[in-house]
């Protein structure tokens, strides 16, 4: 009996649940007693799981019903896997899941958190089966926890896929709105600069302006950097980069909008700017840059 | 492969295509340098539209030969550096300090004939 007890446990940890063909007989056998044991008790053991999971205040952001709808449909699949050992059918679940809670707030800690409960609630379940036969309960949690930690970690990491796929999302979105290469008068364009400038996009921002040059023949670009919030020495360099190209297609650069905290960290750090022409803000950038082109701005009143 | 060179009234204008070697940029050097006094031009431009690539070696000659004209009493202007080109450039460092750069002949033309005009004045 006992070595039977070790060719079981043996093959569960070298084939933690895998796909059916390769289960061994004797975890199926366990594992389809598991399921039937989860089926018939479905409605406590859910009710059991969703009280512990208001207990421990986790998915605050959904009502009472919505986590009772989850709590039977993740059940659901949960028990469907512990039969057919297939995940396929759970990641997609999961990413569907996080699709459409990560809108509602909902954090990595309490997706984790809620599954974990679920194999806790229904590890005491078998315990409180099995009191009786402690070499069968080992069995069956021999077979029950690899399946239910590789369940655990299926949700996980999809949600944080799902997570890490928005976030991109939104940065690619960020990126698109926030470098509008801007013409003002005849060759002569604006490029406000918003938010943080790191290297892939200043690279992108350069190239950008590089092309609005060549497109509308400019002679002058005021680069406005009122909405930098902060500036180190390699986002100056990618700045001075910038103005050294546009340089190279004949126009010139006028930097507009440096704020004092910006212009002591720069003079802190060395950074040689004496390449760059500035100018306080836009205005006055926007009226130095007309002048190089050739147009003299003047009120109505004082031309007649 | 020689670099041809055009004059156009009181200016030079020289091609320079992808494929030239080494030694045909030293031997374009030589050329114009001697012909920017002959011709007794006022100014040169160095049109560079073919080139799609641009390396340490074919920048510092391109300076010193705008260094040289300077130094024969006339202007040189390098007009249709490539977007890519110049972003490449940049990041290796080599910025033609010192040297005029305009976007397309047109813009070199106009260039020229500005600078000329406030030396005469």
């Amino acid at each position: 009996m006992a070595q039977k007890i070790n060719v079981v446990l043996g093959t569960t940890s070298q084939n933690p649940v895998g796909d059916p063909t390769t289960r061994t007989e004797a975890t199926s056998v366990l594992l389809r007693e598991l399921v039937a044991h989860l089926r018939q008790n479905r409605t406590q053991l859910r009710e059991e799981w969703v009280s512990r999971i208001t207990e421990a205040e986790l998915l605050t952001a959904m009502t009472k019903e919505e986590i009772f709808a989850e709590a039977t449909s993740v059940y659901d699949s949960y028990v469907e896997v512990l039969q057919t050992g297939t995940f396929e059918a759970l990641q997609t679940y999961a990413r569907n899941l996080s699709e459409r809670i990560i809108p509602r707030g909902v954090e990595t800690h309490e997706v984790v958190g809620i599954v974990l409960l679920l194999r806790d609630v229904l590890a005491r379940s078998l315990f409180a089966k099995y009191q009786n036969d402690f070499e069968k309960l080992n069995r069956i949690l021999d077979a029950y926890e690899p399946a239910a930690n590789r369940i655990a970690n299926t949700v996980a990491v999809g949600f944080v896929q799902e997570r890490e796929r928005v976030i991109r999302q939104q940065q690619e979105a960020i990126r698109e709105l926030s470098t509008p290469v801007l013409q003002v008068r005849e060759r002569l364009l604006i490029l406000p600069i918003i938010g943080v400038i790191d290297p892939q996009r200043a690279r992108q921002l350069t190239e950008q302006l590089l092309r609005g040059i060549r497109t509308t023949r400019a002679k002058v670009v005021v680069i406005d950097i009122t909405g930098v919030a902060a500036m180190d020495a390699t986002v100056a360099n990618h700045l001075v980069q910038t103005v050294e190209a546009s340089r190279l297609l004949g126009a010139t650069v006028i930097v507009t909008g440096l704020s004092p905290e910006i212009a002591q960290t720069l003079v802190n750090i060395g950074v040689d700017l004496g390449k760059m022409n500035t100018v306080g803000d836009l205005q006055g950038g926007i009226e130095q840059a007309e002048r190089v082109v050739g147009y003299k701005v003047v009120p109505l009143n004082e031309t007649s | 492969m020689e670099v041809p060179i055009l004059k156009q009234g009181s200016f030079l204008i020289a091609t320079v295509q992808a494929a030239l070697t080494d030694a045909d940029l030293l031997h374009f050097r030589t050329a114009i340098i001697h012909q920017v006094v002959r011709s007794r031009s006022r100014g040169v431009i160095l049109d560079v539209t073919d080139l799609d690539v641009m390396d340490s070696f074919a920048s510092r000659t391109i300076r010193e030969i705008a260094q040289m004209i300077r130094l024969r009493g006339a202007e040189t202007v390098i007009v249709g550096i490539q977007p890519e080109v110049a972003f490449a450039m940049v990041q290796l460092g080599l910025t033609m300090e010192g040297v005029a750069t305009a976007l397309d002949l047109e813009e070199g033309l106009a260039y020229l004939n500005l600078k000329i005009k406030t030396v005469a004045s």
